[in-house]
């Protein structure tokens, strides 16, 4: 029996990896909680990394490896971060050839603009819409393989666990068809998930309602290594909504955007009659060399210090001006188009002659389900080796949000869409290794094995239809988001966090005591949330666990009580008082938290970087003074 | 009548083929509330405003940024997405509805899988030969990328097919969305090579010959897309292809047919 494959999730990464394996002429089964063409890929704005170097700045590959190590604190594995860099020049070049629409110089090439962590021009970009195009071409491409009969989509079904054989290996998965709530178990030589992030637990994020982080919570209860939890990227740009958080893509900062406040406290003139000197551009004033452009973690640090602990919030709210009112409105048009429209759209402001109001707002989790990799003496990356993107379950592959792997501590802008995408491309060729080798076939697993495993989701079912408890689960949903956001964003406090360690536990326990709210066996929406909700809260237990015991602070894991000293030199390095200080917080805590489910909680243990023991760069400190 | 909270009619059926009703329901104004806020705080209170129990209605939603598409349905009559539905701007009560051209799963949940199955009709893809590594793609100027960009901004949202008069559970017409994508992909340097292959699927039944010419499509679209300039263009490249296929038709016999 011809072997193959089930990928769960449609967004960018699931779909290159279906391309990867049709591409081969291998089965594909792609499961999706939604047609895969609105997956939340669409959502990603500014751009794609890649140093093509067409500006004559002399960028190169290597940079990249540089920025992305250094802009993650050295936290991620080093030959993942080389070979994604390296392959980026020609992902780009692949997706021009798919015909994403980017935006071009007048030469008929493609154009490149700035992003954060950086000082080059890297980053292509179709208008500001760059994921919704990206993910079009990758749709694309796979409804070809659909009508060749390669691929089968299973949309609006969503992933309910792993099928385990005795050895503890994946041989498939157990969904559920989110419209006729039927069960069904899939055999699968190799699965990967490619399931995104897990926004939600933070109840409104700038993530789409779907990335609830389900399916990443329930492998971790099922046997899945989590790593590095803590690490929640807080972007520093957003519309503050009542329903969620509508991103500000910090291309138009790359593009020339401005961030400031009024000098005076709680003025209260329009943003646009205030004078130029009594505005304070003080992201530009306190990092001349990057200016608006620094790192998300650092510059949603400084507008959160400055709203939350001086009070100088545009009008006295939580907001702050972004500002590209001085740029020609036919240039943010034909670059920002998007964003434009969005925030004309959602505030009624025209941001071409107003400048905006954001604050920062949960945006991205560089933590995720672990994932193994396998590299050379020279730290390239081996082609086909079954150990890419491979979880520690064998058979079970994660790519994309939901693995760990390639930003460390903090992800630069435009870095998503291409791990995304190299993650993919990699995954692919992994598990058809995989299978060819080691795995038992498909046509193998007993069909006891599958109805048992149908069946003991049947019975879950069945239970959660008969929750009848006085608690309406999204409003656990929604306290837990409001309590993430307050411990387990911006800045960390342990005390804090101590608490709402108890406060998940009694959350869980009132989940045990929610009402379904609807016994339905069509669209039932609030037994398939029932499901979702008890794996956030396992997710947010390991968030907060491991924020609680990383006593650190690195990236965008930030704790006031263990910061490192500032150096007294204008180069780190030259202060050896601080050289010493920085080196005594590595040895402690350079080291990725990895998260083993039990009944009782998370056990975390902290462990070493693999990479680092023969690195391509030796970690330095990171400043961006 | 003094009531400061909003108040919302919905139109709800428990399944396909299943008798619709009417539910009402109240809920506390909030600023910047839009109707996706509004359904979240119903799904957390669902009481309608009798004071009666209920199931909290089904939606489709994900971006919340109408960039996904998903949340569309009929809002006071008019077809759009939910999250850009800013309460401030509507009229109460606001009446919610499923849309109408398409089998109704629930409530306010359909099945639009007709649109992406009219994708494939046209193939909508550039054939690319591979995904290794093979250089750039073929150069543009920024004018080209400019019209292109605007046509690939369609989220198949099914707006122009929900007002389009031709569109009816009876009739097979395609629609102004796969229409306009055919002449994205028409357009394409690249795609341009497998032109005649697009066109051949928009000739025939339901094809860009049965569109009726109301222009609803355009004045519905949420992203601006030239929907009867795409539907004009390829209508008049469709029936040159057909006058090329049929002045041709012996070299097409001869197995130099469509290729996939």
């Amino acid at each position: 029996m011809a072997e193959s494959y089930i990928v769960v999730g449609g967004g960018l990464a699931g779909l290159m990896t279906v391309i990867k394996l049709a591409e081969a002429g291998k089965h594909v089964d792609v499961f999706s909680i939604v047609p895969v063409k609105r997956s939340h890929s669409v959502c990603a704005q500014g751009g794609i990394n890649g140093a093509v170097n067409t500006k004559g700045e002399g960028d190169s590959p290597d940079i990249h490896v540089k920025d992305t190590l250094k802009g993650g604190d050295f936290l991620a594995e080093q030959p993942p971060v080389k070979g994604m860099c390296y392959a980026a020049p020609s992902i780009i070049y692949l997706l021009d050839r798919m015909g994403v629409p980017f935006n071009r110089t007048n030469e008929g090439l493609l154009d490149f603009r700035r992003f954060g962590g950086t000082l080059y021009n890297r980053t292509a970009f179709a208008g500001a819409s760059t994921g919704q195009q990206l993910l079009y071409a990758l749709d694309e491409q796979v409804r070809r393989y659909e009508s060749e009969g390669l691929v089968r989509k299973f949309e609006y079904w969503e992933y309910l666990s792993f099928i385990k054989d005795e050895q503890g290996a994946c041989r498939g998965i157990v969904a559920l068809d989110l419209r006729t709530m039927e069960i069904q178990p899939f055999a699968s030589d190799a699965v990967c998930l490619a399931t995104g992030g897990p926004g939600v637990v933070y109840g409104r994020s700038t993530n789409s309602t779907i990335n609830t982080g389900s399916a990443n919570g329930r492998s971790y209860r099922d046997g899945a290594t989590y790593a590095n939890g803590e690490f929640i990227q807080v972007h520093p740009t957003a519309i503050p909504g009542e329903d969620k958080h509508r991103l500000m893509s910090e291309s138009a900062r790359g593009e020339g955007g401005r961030i400031w406040v009024p000098k005076k406290k709680g003025d209260t003139r329009p943003g646009r009659e205030i004078p130029e000197n009594e505005r304070w551009y003080f992201l530009e004033e306190k990092y001349p060399h990057y200016g608006n452009l620094v790192p998300r973690d650092v510059a949603s640090r400084e507008i959160f210090s400055l709203v939350k602990d001086l009070g100088m919030g545009v009008g006295g709210e939580d907001v702050v001006y972004l500002d590209v009112t001085h740029i020609p409105a036919a240039v943010l048009d034909r670059k920002l188009g998007g964003i434009m429209e969005i925030y004309e759209k959602f505030q009624g402001v025209d941001p071409r002659h107003n400048p905006m109001k954001i604050f920062p707002a949960v945006h991205y989790s560089m933590g995720g389900l672990w994932v193994d990799y396998e590299a050379d003496a020279r730290n390239n990356m081996v082609p086909g080796s079954p150990r890419q993107q491979a979880t520690n379950i064998p058979g079970l592959y994660a790519a994309g949000e939901c693995d760990y792997a390639y930003h460390g501590a903090n992800r630069l802008g435009a870095n998503s869409l291409l791990s995304c995408i190299y993650a993919g491309m990699i995954t692919g060729p992994a598990m058809i290794s995989y299978a060819k080798n080691a795995a038992p076939k498909k046509g193998d697993v007993p069909s006891t094995t599958l109805q048992n495993a149908r069946q003991q989701w049947v019975e879950r079912f069945d239970k959660i239809y008969k929750m009848d408890g006085p608690e309406n689960p999204f409003v656990i949903g929604q306290q837990m988001g409001e309590m993430m956001v307050k411990v387990a964003t911006v800045v960390k406090k342990n005390p804090e966090l101590d608490d709402a360690l108890v406060k998940i536990q009694e959350m869980k326990e009132r989940w045990k005591k929610s009402n379904v709210l609807d016994t339905g066996r069509t669209v039932n929406q609030s037994a398939a949330y029932l499901n979702q909700l008890s794996n956030m809260l396992e997710l947010a237990h390991v968030i907060l666990k491991t924020s609680r015991l990383r006593d650190e602070s690195r990236g965008s894991h930030y704790k006031p009580d263990f910061v490192l000293p500032k150096p007294k030199t204008p180069k780190p390095t030259d202060d050896p008082e601080f050289m010493a200080a920085w080196k005594a917080r590595n040895d402690k805590w350079l080291k990725n938290s990895l998260a083993t489910w039990t009944p009782e909680g998370p056990r975390v243990e902290f462990k070493e970087l693999e990479s680092l023991k023969n690195p391509i760069l030796s970690p330095e400190p990171r400043h961006y003074d | 009548m003094t009531d400061a909270r909003i108040a919302v009619r919905i139109e709800r059926a428990d399944g396909p083929g299943q008798p619709s009703r009417w539910e009402e329901f109240r809920v506390e104004r909030r600023p910047n509330s839009n109707v996706i806020s509004v359904l979240m705080q119903i799904q957390r209170n669902p009481v309608t405003a009798d004071g009666r129990k209920t199931t909290p209605p089904a939606w489709d939603a994900a971006c919340l940024e109408e960039v996904c598409g998903s949340c569309t349905m009929n809002i006071n009559g008019k077809v759009r997405q939910a999250c850009s539905a800013l309460i401030d701007k509507l009229e109460q009560p606001i009446v919610l509805q499923p849309m109408k051209k398409f089998p109704l799963m629930r409530d306010l949940t359909v099945d639009r899988q007709k649109m992406f199955d009219a994708l494939k009709r046209v193939k909508a893809w550039i054939p690319v030969d591979g995904t290794y590594d093979l250089g750039p793609g073929p150069r543009q100027s920024p004018e080209d990328q400019e019209i292109n960009y605007v046509l690939s901004t369609c989220m198949t949202c099914g707006c122009c097919l929900e007002v389009c008069p031709q569109v009816a559970e009876s009739t097979a017409f395609i629609g102004a969305a796969a229409i306009s994508q055919t002449r994205l992909f028409n357009n394409h340097p690249t795609g341009k090579m497998h032109a005649s292959e697009r066109l051949r699927g928009l000739m025939g039944k339901g094809g860009v010959g049965d569109c009726g010419k109301a222009a609803n499509c355009v004045q519905a679209c949420p992203k601006g897309i030239p929907l009867t300039s795409s539907i004009a263009e390829m209508s008049r490249e469709a029936t040159k292809q057909a006058l090329k296929d049929w002045f041709f038709r012996d070299e097409h016999k001869g197995g130099g047919g469509p290729v996939g």
